[in-house]
């Protein structure tokens, strides 16, 4: 009993504030409960079906073939050697970034039962969608690079990968931060939502993966403006960035010989791209981690009011 | 003594949407209504607790019990005052938060004990005694959606009730329990408050919060309207009336004993 006792003999402990400190330092220190919150989120997503993971292969797969066969075959045949490589490749980041935006949105309010009862940080939420989401491209990639091989004429360079690694930076900071935000946005605000909901639909068409940037320059010829506002887009720097180390590299000379030239293809590992392609990158990046952080600023805003807004 | 939480000046201000879509909102302006009314389902509320003091919140229905635990757990934060507490806050207030249907009773009660914020070495320490006070047997390793509403309510007492706290909240609806399990219940819980721990424990039973607790404070309308002595805590309530059915029952407690709905 008096062993007990010592045990809530807590004089030497500060008074604190019960509510949890947030942030994502706070979330790393939970890091043990993220693990497991992502590792129900993989278990809950195919529990019950007979294929599994598989369907992480089967979904993206069939996505792409609708894809290439409207804008590769009917639209834009012998345009643009390996052109389903180079669609794919931006579905990758594409895929990531929309998805981690929509599961980040939705994951406060779906967890709303244990965000009214325990004082988690809950920052906690969005990201593990995020990480959920990241999991699942690795089957993405793993297509894509089968398909790189499949041409035989893949010739990967280190300068390409490191270009497609900096593009997934960039979709990794940006989307964690659309997550995170719009996870506290749409509590409170619906229609703010929705809202953004419009311009992430618009994002597969306002980035160079069903045509070709050099199809974008070509029609912006006499507007650089209107250029170097579509090039201001992350997620279309990104793009470009992955289509540097994966497409353009499997692009023989052959290859580049036969493509037609109305959409602009130039042969040449450089000459399909906008200049500066990598200092943009960086840049971007840059900018993606000031924008996790202003996200993380509105999250913090918004969190207090989150459990009251919640019931409602 | 070392005071375990202490709650000075706290008031939680709540906004009662009337009108909710922007015609509406138009609308009332036009007709110069009242477009956002707000209450306080708390006001002005003081009081501390010492470490190891077993307390019953007790008040009607809509006093602001379950408001005030939030602000204990700190999911709330109050509009006005502030709230601070001492050591690890946890208790029976999230049971069962975060079970997935789907998982089994294995999986779920690693989830649920690392939301109470338990480490996973913590959780493997206590398993064992985890798995023997839910006793849900084989159902161990299938999918609690398969549960009844009982076992499903057991083991998320279990957990909570092994969590290592030093403030101990207990808020939720055992009526789903079975006789044995509720006994058994109440006895873990008083053996929890005899090791020193804090206990914070809502009922509306008058018979078991005379058990269980040292003092009473009773919330009306959002205010502290008794702060003392259990026995004048529960007059004040009148619950002592003679048809409350606490009176009738004995020491084997009857339906609602644990029972508490906010």
């Amino acid at each position: 009993m008096a062993e007990l006792a010592e045990r809530h003999d807590l004089a030497h402990l500060p008074m604190v504030d019960p509510a949890a400190k947030g942030g994502l330092v706070g979330v790393f220190r939970r890091r043990y409960l993220l693990r497991l919150m992502v590792r129900r989120e993989l278990r809950a997503r195919y529990i019950g079906s007979k294929m599994g993971l598989l369907w992480s292969y089967i979904n993206p797969l069939s996505r792409f073939l609708t894809f290439y066969f409207v804008f590769g075959i009917i639209i834009g045949r012998g345009q643009v050697p390996h052109f389903a490589i180079h669609l794919f490749a931006g579905m990758v980041l594409v895929n990531l970034f929309v998805e981690s935006f929509n599961a980040g949105t939705r994951s406060i309010i779906q967890n709303k039962v244990v965000v009214q009862k325990m004082p988690l940080p809950r920052e906690i939420f969005p990201i593990a969608s995020t990480l959920v989401t990241l999991y699942h491209t690795g089957p993405q990639l793993v297509i894509l690079l089968g398909a790189c091989f499949i041409t035989g004429s893949f010739q990967p360079d280190l300068v390409g990968m490191l270009a497609a690694l900096l593009g997934f930076g960039i979709v990794i900071l940006f989307g964690t931060g659309m997550g995170l935000m719009f996870s506290a946005v749409n509590v409170m605000y619906r229609d703010l939502t929705r809202v953004v909901r419009i311009f992430t639909g618009m994002v597969p068409f306002s980035v160079p993966m069903m045509y070709p940037y050099t199809l974008v320059q070509e029609r912006f010829q006499d507007f650089p403006i209107i250029e170097r506002l579509y090039l201001a887009n992350p997620i279309a720097e990104a793009v470009l960035l992955i289509q540097r180390g994966f497409w353009i590299t499997t692009v023989s000379d052959a290859d580049a010989a036969e493509a037609k030239s109305e959409w602009g293809f130039q042969p040449g590992l450089h000459a399909n791209f906008p200049d500066d392609l990598y200092a943009r990158g960086l840049i971007m990046l840059g900018i993606a981690a000031v924008f996790l952080v202003l996200a993380q600023w509105v999250f913090t805003r918004l969190d207090d009011k989150i459990p009251d807004r919640l019931v409602a | 003594m070392t005071v375990s939480i202490e709650v000075s000046g706290v008031s939680k201000e709540f906004a009662r949407h009337y009108q909710r879509t922007l015609k509406q909102v138009a609308v009332a302006k036009m007709r110069r209504q009242q477009t956002k009314k707000t209450f306080w389902a708390l006001r002005d509320v003081t009081f501390t607790v010492e470490q190891g003091e077993a307390i019953g919140l007790m008040g009607l229905n809509g006093s602001g019990k379950s408001t005030l635990l939030k602000h204990i757990m700190g999911v709330m934060r109050p509009t006005e005052g502030q709230v601070r507490t001492r050591g690890r806050v946890s208790g029976l207030i999230a049971t069962g938060a975060g079970f997935h249907p789907q998982m089994t009773g294995r999986e779920n009660i690693y989830m649920n004990a690392a939301i109470l914020g338990m480490t996973q070495a913590e959780t493997d320490a206590k398993y064992d005694d985890i798995a023997a006070f839910a006793d849900v047997g084989e159902a161990m390793d299938t999918p609690v959606g398969n549960y009844s509403s009982g076992m499903f309510a057991r083991l998320g007492f279990a957990v909570a009730v092994h969590v290592d706290c030093d403030v101990f909240i207990a808020d939720e609806v055992l009526a789903v329990g079975d006789q044995p399990f509720k006994k058994k219940c109440l006895k873990k819980m008083e053996a929890v408050r005899d090791s020193g721990v804090t206990l914070f424990y809502v009922s509306h039973a008058a018979a078991s919060v005379r058990r269980m607790c040292s003092r009473v404070i009773v919330l009306d309308k959002g205010v502290v309207g008794f702060d003392g002595d259990v026995d004048a805590g529960i007059k004040y309530l009148h619950y002592d009336d003679s048809e409350e059915p606490d009176q009738v029952e004995d020491e084997d407690t009857t339906d609602g004993e644990l029972g508490s709905d906010v």
